[in-house]
This record gives structure tokens, sequence and C-alpha cells, in this order.
């Protein structure tokens, strides 16, 4: 009897087991395709275009390596490229700074308990379920150099008011920096909200019993208190700006001329609409190692800091 | 809602009573300019191209026509194409349904088990799968459109979604994750003491308390992927154009006259689907901006 029981036990015990092994097994196979495809799709995919882009490939991939040529003739001979990179340092400045002070100023005032709260949010916050190629072609239209907000002024009496942005090469950068604060201030809006709703309030009462005024708490205590909203805003935004492509194609297509042109735009371009895959690859490449550079050490203090929080 | 301003207000003041006068002065200003460019839209949208013509942007249309919205939907022309952009808003629903599906399913198992099934290497992994988020698409898509030639999936709503499924994955896996952190381990070892498995405990446990976080990465995927651009021009042929890409051929057309009232219209049916959404759960819209967006 006693000797059948503990049989019994055995098999029992073997069967947990083999159970657990199997159950520890199922979490990986889950993870297996997610894993495959993010190792083939991403990394493998990112590193073929690091090669690529060592090679002297036009409208086919050749497997030939050039060393840096594509980069020497990238920073050297095309002066497109330098547009394109001046545009991306002007564009995400001014976009940045605008969405910040105006997000952060509308974030302060919704603050103030206003009543109808939930529209105010609503309303400026829809541009961004909207398409960047809806807000480009909206904006495109708003600026028409001769029916657009020319027109619309001038008939409001101001005879000698000109709007002429998409027209002109020089300034044409500023049209779309317009289109993008318009459609990401609600996101930062948003944000900053958020920020402001999760400050102690203990603070800000102990600040108020040794008499300070309302501008006093908010430069000195709220504002730096939010800095981490701060930086998120802006590698969210400088993020944004380098991988503006879509804004960029249906507000002025790159133009007059390709004096909008940005990284993003000016790696299809090459790639897809010129067939010169490597020199595409090798633009693509300095696009990517911007972002790294910025994203890495920002995920780097995050990661830290939430571990050390738990 | 206790916002802190409360502490602030105490008793009114002249000055108070000024102040939040102006603010909400500038708040209404600042509503305005919002929507002046969605009034324009629809102003536009709906008068003929005399009207447009002879007023001007914010104007009132002198006749209400919707001509220029079945113009849009039916034969607007697309590059060489006259059918509208009907064709391409059904790709889109084509592309998109199945992709959100997809990815969200998917990302709801990896996030369950870099949550609750950790094992040796998992958070490594997870972040190795983080990389994904963060990415310029740029360093992925001439690799990718040879994968789609070699599968003999290129320039179709498949390959379109396959592209969108696979890197909408390494989002729908964060989203998860960090919200089935917060569910108690405790639940889930009770669980396992019961003789639950995997897939048991997923069921009973973990559905139950996801919908909240399943409407946030569906509304995400979908505006995301309806929205997209770029792998739209890059990976679709002229017959399987997403209606982003589409409404940009419409606005390009170069040849004859510029019809601005059906650009508007087009760019509003464009843009009405991701707006709905916004406007029936924008609670859950903006609560994968917000997470996504801290992290990416």
């Amino acid at each position: 009897m006693g000797k059948e029981t503990s049989k019994a036990n055995d098999k029992k015990l073997r069967n947990i087991k083999f159970r657990n092994r199997l159950g520890n097994l199922i979490p990986k196979i889950m993870i297996a395709p997610t894993f495959t495809v993010s190792l083939v799709c991403v990394y493998g995919f990112i590193l073929w275009t690091i090669w690529i882009s060592f090679t002297s490939s036009k409208i086919l991939p050749k497997y030939d390596f050039v060393g840096f040529e594509q980069y020497n003739i990238l920073f050297t001979q095309e002066p497109r490229w330098w547009v394109a990179s001046l545009n991306l340092f002007i564009f995400s400045g001014l976009f940045i700074a605008i969405c910040i002070a105006l997000g952060l100023t509308l974030a302060i005032f919704i603050d103030q308990r206003l009543r109808g709260e939930g529209v105010f949010r609503t309303i400026y916050l829809y541009p961004m379920a909207l398409s960047f190629i809806v807000t480009g072609t909206a904006w495109r239209w708003i600026m028409n150099p001769s029916l657009g907000l020319e027109r619309l002024v001038q008939q409001l009496g101001f005879s000698d008011f000109t709007f002429r942005l998409l027209v002109e090469s020089n300034v044409a950068i500023y049209a779309v920096v317009i289109a993008a604060v318009w459609q990401s201030t609600g996101f930062m809006f948003a944000l900053f909200i958020a920020g402001l709703r999760g400050i102690d309030n203990s603070i800000i009462k102990a600040a108020q019993i040794d008499g300070a005024s309302l501008k006093k708490i908010y430069l000195r205590i709220i504002i730096p208190s939010l800095r981490p909203v701060f930086l998120s805003a802006v590698i969210i935004l400088l993020h944004l700006s380098i991988k503006c492509f879509d804004l960029v194609m249906a507000l002025t297509s790159g133009g007059p001329g390709y004096s909008t042109d940005m990284p993003a735009t000016f790696m299809y371009a090459f790639a897809f609409n010129r067939g010169r895959l490597a020199f595409g690859a090798a633009s693509a490449v300095i696009m990517f190692i911007t972002v790294m550079a910025i994203i890495i050490p920002y995920l780097y203090t995050e990661l830290k800091g939430t571990r050390n929080a738990r | 809602m206790p916002g802190k301003m409360n502490v602030m207000v105490g008793e009114k003041s002249p000055g108070m009573i000024a102040g939040r006068i102006i603010v909400y002065t500038l708040s209404i200003l600042a509503a305005v300019y919002f929507l002046i460019p969605f009034f324009v839209m629809v102003m536009t949208s709906v008068k003929t191209l005399e009207d447009i013509k002879s007023g001007n942007l914010i104007s009132w249309p002198r006749e209400f026509t919707l001509d220029a919205w079945i113009k849009a939907w039916d034969s607007a022309c697309t590059g060489i194409n006259c059918e509208g952009v009907k064709g391409y808003f059904f790709n889109s629903i084509l592309m998109v349904v199945p992709s959100v599906a997809i990815s969200t399913i998917i990302g709801a198992v990896n996030g369950y088990v870099f949550s609750k099934w950790r094992f040796k290497g998992s958070e490594v992994l997870f972040t190795f799968l983080l990389l994904g988020c963060f990415i310029p698409f740029q360093i992925i898509l001439l690799p990718m459109s040879g994968m789609l030639g070699w599968l003999k999936i290129s320039q179709t709503i498949f390959g379109l979604a396959l592209v969108h499924i696979i890197y909408g994955l390494s989002f729908t896996s964060l989203f998860f994750r960090n919200y089935y952190v917060a569910i108690p381990d405790e639940i889930i070892k009770a669980a396992k003491i019961d003789g639950a498995g995997f897939f048991r405990i997923f069921w009973k446990c973990i559905l139950p308390v996801s919908a909240p976080i399943f409407m946030v990465v569906i509304i995400w995927q979908t505006t995301q992927i309806w929205n997209d651009f770029l792998f739209g021009v890059a990976f679709s042929g002229s017959e399987s154009q997403p209606v982003t890409v589409a409404l940009n051929n419409i606005v390009n057309t170069t040849t004859g006259v510029k019809e601005y009232n059906v650009d508007m219209a087009a760019a509003l049916i464009a843009g009405l689907p991701t707006l709905l959404v916004y406007i029936i759960s924008g609670k859950y819209f903006l609560r994968g901006l917000t997470a996504g967006a801290v992290k990416g």
C-alpha cells in the first residue's frame, strides 16, 4: 500500500515537472515570432541598409564595397543634403520652442479650473488625430498665395498685405513650421497638463502660506518641477522633426525647388525616385545615427529612473 | 477634479477677476485658432469654384453644394485614375482592420509574457524589441521593399498590412506590458497554484481586466495606420494605395483646373474616420498618446 502511494506520488510529481517544463517553454514560444520578426525586420534590415550604404548600388543592390564614398558625396558634393540638414535644424528648433511655449501656456490656462475644460481639451487636441497629409493639404490651401490668407487679409482692408511663404524658397520652411505647430501644440498641452495635475499640492500650499505670489509660485516651483516633462517633450518633438516626411510632401512637396527638403524626404527622393540606392541608404544611416544619439541616452536615464523607483 | 488652483483662488479680488477674464479670452482665442483650419476646409468644400475665387477663406458660401464631396468620392483624378477616393478609402479599411487586430492580439500576449511570465533574459529581450519604436523608418524602407518583392506581395494591400503589423508590434507590446505590470503578481501566483496554465490565466485573469488597454491600443494603432503615409507611398501600387496617398495625389495632380473645393472634400473624407474615433473615445486616444509619447 505504502509502495503504491509512493508510485502514484512519483507519477504525479513527474507530471507536475513535465507541466512545469512545458509551462516554462510556452512564454518563450509565444515571444519567438515577434523576436524573430524584430531580429530580421528591424536589426537585420538596419544592418543591410548600413551595408548597402558602403556599396555603389544604383537601381539594384550591388554588393561591392566602395568604403565611405557615398558619405563623402553626401557631405561634400551634394548641396541638397545641406539644405535638408539646415532645414531640419531650423524646423526642429522653431517647432520645439513654439510647441512647448504654446502648449505650456495653454496648460497653465486650463489648469486655472476653467469652466468647459473638456471642450477646450477636445478642441486643442483634435489636430493630433489627423494625418499630416490632411493637415498639409489644409494649410497648403490656407497659405495659397493668391486665394488664401493673403486674399482674406486684403479683403479685410489691409490691401498691402502679402503672405507668400509657400512660393518663396528662402522662407518656405517656415510654412512647414506653422502647419506642424498647429498639429502638435495640443499634444504638448496634453503632456503639460498631465504634469501640472501631478504636482503635489502641499508644496504649493506651503509657498502660499509663505506669501508667494501666483507668478512666483509658477516660475519658482511649478515650472521647475516639470523638468522631466520638458525633457520628454523635447525628445518627442525632436523625434517627430527628424521623421517629418508626410507634412513636407503634402504642404510643399519639398519645393519650391528643393528648398523645403528634409532628410526624410531627401532619402525618399534619392532612394525611390532617382534610383540611387546606396546614396539614399547613406542618408538613412545618418538619420538613424542621429535618432539613436538622442534616444539612447534618454532611454538609458528613463529606464534607470524607473528601475530605481521600483 | 481637485486642481491646485483652488488653493490659490481664495477670496476674489478685482485683479483676480480681471486675470480670469484674460485667461478665458486667451483660451478661447486659442480654441478659435485650432478650429479655423477645420472651418476653412468645411467652408471651402461646400462652395462652388466661382464662389471660392470671388470670396475668401472664411466667407460664407453663397450657394451651398455637395458637388465637391461627390466628385472627391467618385470621380476626382488621382494621377491618371479618375475614380475619386472611394476605392482608396476601402483600401485603407482593408489595410487597417487586419493589421490593427493582429498587432493588438500579438502585442497583448507579448505584454503578458514580458510582465507576468518573465524568464531569464526576458527584460533584455524587451529592451531589444523597444528599438523598433524609435527607428526612423527610412532605415528599413529599402530592404523591406526587397523583402515584399521576394515574398511576391509588393504593391498589395496584404503586403502593406504586413508591414504595419511588423512595425506596430513594438508599440503594442510596450503598451500592454506597461499596463499588465500594474496587475498584482499574487493573482497570477494564486492561479498557478490552482493549476491554471499560461492560456487559462490569460483568459480568466488578464483578459477580463484588459478592456481599457485594448481600447487604448486599438485606437492608437488605428489612427497610426490610417494616417500613415510613408509606408503607403513606398509600398503600395496604383491599385492598392491607402487614402492618404490618394489624397496627396489628388492635391498634386497638376493637369486641369485646380479644384480647391474637391481637395478639401477629399481631405475631410480622409480625415473623418480618425476624427470620429477621436471624438467618440478621446480619453483613450489621449492615454495612448501620452503613454506612447513618454516612451516614443
